[in-house]
């Protein structure tokens, strides 16, 4: 199988580096190749399995039950001013 | 006392022979003699560790003592704690300290533990060596140029060399119980759901499970009936979970009428032939038990790991979005643009093995190939819950090697990906069942600690405690330890 690395890094939105995408390229390859083999398994009516005992999603009541916790909880941004996020600019 | 069972301080500390603050001074002063040699705690706070043995110490003064009172247990770097740092071994996480505690930390605080540090694992989990962690490997006790086993490795070498008499570990596909086998101690993978998630940093949300790495399985039971429960503010938490008397199932003393199935699929020629033969010896002493040994057959036991390096590294892939740079994380010098910002911060902080995984989740889940993939994956998933949901129509419980060899060394398969997933071989099926798993130590191969895996049905902890209790008790596999840290931190 070919993988256009480059693309699915781009998916992931990893940058990586020609080094990088040397290497991985035939890793990803190798892995997909071996994951290949689930084609051997006639799957024909069977349901797929997204969470081991089939529970459905709860619903809880829409209350608020935190308190305000802004400085702690942006106490590990990269980058804050004024209680806002930085980032770099988006719209010209 | 430094390999004394969490028990046996539990009576120590009861009967007043010691006090929790000796304790933790025990264990803070192995730590400094022997963590150079293993690298297994990347993070230790040992004022913040006696304040809290001193607080449980005039706590059962008061009140008298709670379920783990006084009793040190260490947690995976992977746990949310409002105290010091919590990285997941990775460098995108340098600076990150969480805002809140895991839900099983504040239960673990609640019954009286003392928090002792974070142990060292492969980055977000996701390995099974402990070598992709960014704060570098940690090493086997047994044999300090092999690898602990992953990605609990940490947790693991930090119990069996006695650093702590008790670990927290999460078990993706294998995370707590490959390590246990390979470090010769005893871990549980509770059945999916069993244990709250909420504030442990999501690798693979529908395999995920915490649970206990411990000397004995009485201590792991102990362990466990204090992080079990409903957490409402975990959707996968289940709420209506059959509740079990942990330490109950521990009084098991012989397999009498016990029906255990030995899958051929798990017996195979690929496997070391001494790992082999010593889990065969273990399984005829449970003959000598009273048990009765059931050939069952898996069959599609050959695609597990197929379908979980689809499932797993698909959740990884979504989960591990999260880390843009904006809210918390790496950010990367001078970004251009956004995009540049994006990339470049997740180039920069993420390992080459976490990238692995990304990339490929992203491939399986990506436009034309995800029936092909993922959906099919999710299917062969179903088939290979049925294959054990038909087999606990005949037996009790299933016994399979933890490991298809013994601990290997540092370097020896860091050079090709497939050949490192395929050492997870026994474990990935029992997470994508979503069932409890088991490993205890039963013998040595090559010198190095062998792991007898049991499975039990979803729900039914109970049996495989049981079992392995039983076993336990008629071996002295448990009690042995790696004679280099013998030397002692403290009385004896």
């Amino acid at each position: 199988m070919d993988i256009d690395v480059k693309k699915v890094a781009m998916l992931s939105r990893i940058r990586l580096t020609d080094d990088e995408a040397t290497e991985l390229g035939p890793q990803l390859a190798n892995i997909i190749g071996y994951v290949e083999q689930l084609s051997e398994v006639n799957t024909d009516g069977v349901e797929p399995t997204a969470h081991p005992h089939d529970a459905a999603m709860p619903l809880r009541a829409n209350i608020v039950t935190n308190v305000n916790r802004r400085e702690e909880l942006q106490a590990s941004s990269p980058k804050i001013e004024s209680g806002l996020y930085v980032v770099p600019k988006v719209i010209e | 006392m430094p390999f004394s069972s969490l028990s046996d301080i539990q009576n120590r500390l009861n009967s007043g022979q010691t006090t929790a603050v000796e304790v933790a001074q025990l264990y803070l002063d192995r730590i400094l003699a022997f963590n150079d040699k293993l690298n297994a705690f990347v993070h230790l706070d040992a004022a913040d560790v006696l304040a809290q043995a001193e607080a449980s110490d005039a706590y059962r003064a008061k009140h008298g003592a709670r379920a783990l009172e006084g009793l040190p247990i260490a947690v995976k770097d992977i746990f949310c704690t409002q105290d010091g740092p919590t990285r997941c071994c990775s460098n995108i996480l340098e600076d990150f300290h969480a805002p809140y505690d895991a839900h099983v930390i504040s239960q673990l605080k609640e019954a009286g533990a003392i928090l002792v540090g974070k142990t060292n694992m492969d980055e977000f989990a996701m390995g099974s060596s402990n070598e992709t962690s960014a704060f570098g490997p940690c090493c086997n006790p047994w044999d300090t140029d092999r690898i602990p086993g992953g990605s609990s490795g940490g947790s693991a070498a930090a119990v069996a060399a006695a650093l702590t008499p008790a670990a927290l570990g999460t078990d993706t596909g294998g995370s707590i119980r490959q390590p246990a086998a390979l470090t010769g101690i005893t871990g549980l993978k509770p059945t999916y759901g069993r244990v709250s998630r909420r504030g442990i940093i999501a690798f693979a949300s529908s395999l995920d499970q915490a649970g206990p790495m411990t000397r004995n399985v009485k201590d792991t039971a102990m362990i466990t009936a204090a992080i079990v429960g409903h957490d409402a503010a975990d959707a996968t938490s289940v709420a209506d979970a059959p509740i079990i008397d942990w330490l109950a199932a521990c009084e098991a003393q012989d397999m009498k009428g016990l029906k255990i199935g030995k899958p051929k699929e798990y017996f195979i020629d690929g496997m070391d032939a001494e790992v082999r033969q010593t889990v065969e010896d273990a399984l005829k002493k449970c003959q000598d038990l009273g048990a009765e040994i059931i050939d069952i057959s898996l069959p599609h036991t050959e695609y597990a790991v197929a379908a979980y390096y689809v499932i797993a590294p698909s959740e990884a892939s979504a989960n591990l979005s999260r880390y843009d740079s904006v809210r918390f994380g790496h950010r990367c010098d001078n970004p251009e643009d956004l995009l540049d910002m994006y990339t470049r911060s997740r180039d920069e902080g993420f390992g080459s093995e976490v990238k692995r995984r990304i990339l490929t989740g992203a491939f399986t889940l990506s436009s034309g190939y995800y029936d092909a993939y993922y959906l099919k994956a999710q299917k062969v998933r179903t088939l290979i819950q049925q294959d054990f949901i038909q087999a606990f129509e005949q037996v009790d419980v299933i016994a399979t090697p933890t490991s298809p060899i013994s601990a290997f060394k540092l370097g020896e398969k860091t050079d090709d990906p497939l050949t490192m997933y395929l050492s997870d071989i026994y474990t990935i099926a029992v997470n994508l069942a979503g069932l409890p798993g088991l490993s205890q130590p039963c013998g040595f191969a090559q010198n190095l600690p062998v792991g007898l895996q049991w499975i039990g049905p979803a729900w039914r902890e109970e049996t495989i405690i049981s079992a392995a209790s039983a076993y336990e008790f008629a071996t002295d596999w448990s009690t042995q330890h790696p004679a280099e840290f013998n030397a002692n931190g403290g009385e004896s």
